[in-house]
């Protein structure tokens, strides 16, 4: 049958157009495309590759941030701790001192109060002394005229020394 | 630019079509003597199939002329001389093609036109029901006459064309690939990148394995090639209209392509297959080494038959449908006009399955031949393997 039985004709200038076609196509059109698309591929796989690269260095870098951020929290409360530590013994070592001030201050004037009062003490002896013989002088001045009142007055003045 | 082109190509295929409408309707009315035969150029979409129907009726109902369906479709599928666009009244309105003749005198090379439909001699040749064939110096029919014919036939243009179309557009495309180096394609750039992306990924990948690159640039060419032949061939007038991916010795070029391929590439495990069949017993080879040599020249075969069979039957039903209407309308001109809206809406159904198949069976022939690279370039390890 004439449909199956294959020209001469068409199976030559098939043969020749399909090769050179093959040719040029492989040449000029296939080789460039199938580069370029491949290479494009290559591209987005490496910018995809370079984006999860990037997460994971933010990622990194968020956990030290956190970490530092944790560190230096530690650290602020330990400054207040310290702070707080140090204004409490500052305080109470400021009370103490004080209170040691206060002390030696009531202690120095107990003891001056003490001086002064021995002092005075000393001081009234001597005058009641100074006047107990003036006193006793002008008694006696007046008194010892009279013999018998002399020996009274010494008697009395006797027994009471006696009993002093 | 872009869309100021579509819209030039929006307005031109219709005006396109109008014209042809008008230029058939005009000719018909005056003209009243009797068209030779209703050869319809298997306009699929446009409209004035249709429209002339009733004109056309009421000249074979004239004439009582008999349409002979069958020697219409076999006339479209098979090659001819020269591309037939359409019939005006009795003048034949073809573009002449080349012919070129080889014999012991030399090469002759001369218009087809020249033959003028088969009533002109030239160089002791005449063109006989479409075929070429030497005469004896009294005019009858040498039949043992030894001449070769490398005629530029309907087939070879069409082909001429739809290789330019493909050059054109892979070369446009590779062009945009240089220019926009890695940047994401667009527009046809992108249709056409989609194609080659799903022949690498989904045929040559997963049936050739790692080696794949080797045997691209053909499979692209084959699938491109056969693709756009398919389509050209569903296009109802010039360029399109021949059958070139239905045409036995179209295929037959193409399937030995991949045989002789296959058989460049195939190593040792393969011969082994087919010389040796391994983990058989000797006394079977007897039986399975020509089983298997069949089965290396069955492959292409069966390549070469499933494209040529597929695209020429689409053609067979898609003129079909449409030699139908002149059957019923030679009976009754109104049952031809009825007969008329099924033919087409049963041909643009058809049309849309044959863009389908179009696609289908250059992706089948592509498929297979990768399949048979795989199976040639195969590393087997006998002991897994049987």
């Amino acid at each position: 049958m004439e449909l199956i039985k294959p020209g001469l004709g068409l199976l030559f200038w098939m043969t020749v157009t399909f090769s050179i076609v093959l040719w040029l196509l492989s040449k000029y059109a296939w080789k460039p495309i199938l580069k370029s698309i491949r290479e494009r591929e290559d591209s987005i796989n490496n910018a995809l590759n370079a984006a999860d690269d990037a997460r994971k260095q933010m990622d990194a870098l968020k956990s030290d941030n956190e970490k530092l951020l944790a560190e230096a929290r530690k650290e602020r409360d330990r400054l207040l701790k310290e702070a707080s530590e140090m204004k409490d013994s500052i305080i109470a070592q400021a009370k103490k001192s004080a209170d040691d001030e206060a002390r030696r201050l009531i202690a120095n004037a107990n003891d001056a109060i003490e001086k002064a009062k021995l002092n005075a003490m000393n001081e009234l002896k001597s005058q009641v002394a100074v006047l107990s013989v003036d006193m006793a002088e002008k008694i006696l001045r007046k008194k010892m005229d009279d013999r018998n009142q002399q020996e009274a007055f010494v008697n009395e003045n006797l027994k009471s020394i006696t009993l002093n | 630019m872009r869309s100021n082109k579509k819209k030039i190509i929006s307005i031109l295929i219709p005006s396109f079509l109008l014209f042809f409408y008008v230029a058939f309707a005009g000719v018909k009315m005056a003209n009243a003597s009797t068209p030779d035969h209703a050869e319809s150029n298997h306009d699929t979409t446009s409209h004035h199939d249709v429209s002339n129907l009733a004109e056309q009726n009421t000249h074979v109902e004239q004439t009582e002329e008999k349409i002979d369906a069958g020697k219409l479709i076999m006339e479209h599928i098979a090659d001819a001389y020269d591309w037939h666009i359409a019939t005006i009244g009795h003048t034949h309105l073809s573009i002449p093609l080349p012919v070129i003749l080889k014999d012991v005198k030399g090469f002759h090379i001369f218009l087809s036109s020249k033959f003028e439909h088969g009533h002109a001699t030239i160089h002791g040749y005449k063109l006989e029901h479409g075929k070429i064939v030497a005469l004896n110096s009294d005019g009858s029919i040498n039949e043992h006459a030894e001449f070769m014919d490398f005629s530029i036939t309907k087939n070879v243009a069409s082909m001429f064309i739809a290789v330019a179309f493909l050059l054109w557009i892979m070369f446009s495309v590779a062009g945009h690939y240089k220019r926009n180096n890695n940047k994401a394609p667009k527009g046809l750039h992108n249709a056409i990148e989609t194609l080659i992306i799903f022949i690498r990924d989904e045929v040559a990948k997963p049936s050739i394995g790692h080696k794949y690159e080797k045997f691209m640039p053909f499979l692209l060419t084959l699938f491109f090639f056969i693709f756009i032949n398919n389509l050209f061939g569903l296009v109802p007038f010039f360029p399109g209209g021949a059958n070139v991916t239905g045409n036995i010795a179209v295929t037959l070029v193409l399937a030995m392509f991949t045989f002789i391929i296959t058989t460049i590439n195939g190593n040792k495990s393969y011969w082994g297959h087919i010389f040796a069949p391994p983990g058989v017993p000797k006394a079977l080879w007897i039986l399975l080494i020509p089983i298997e040599i069949i089965g290396m020249f069955n492959k292409p075969i069966v390549l070469m038959i499933r494209l040529f069979a597929n695209i020429t039957a689409g053609h067979i039903i898609l003129l079909g449908f449409f030699s139908l209407i002149f059957i019923f309308g030679a009976a009754n001109q109104y049952l031809g006009l009825g007969v008329s809206v099924l033919s087409v809406a049963f041909t643009t159904f058809m049309s849309f399955l044959e863009l389908l198949v179009a696609f289908l069976q250059a992706y089948v022939f592509t498929l297979l031949s990768s399949l048979y690279f795989g199976s040639a370039i195969e590393e087997h390890h006998h002991n897994d393997s049987h």
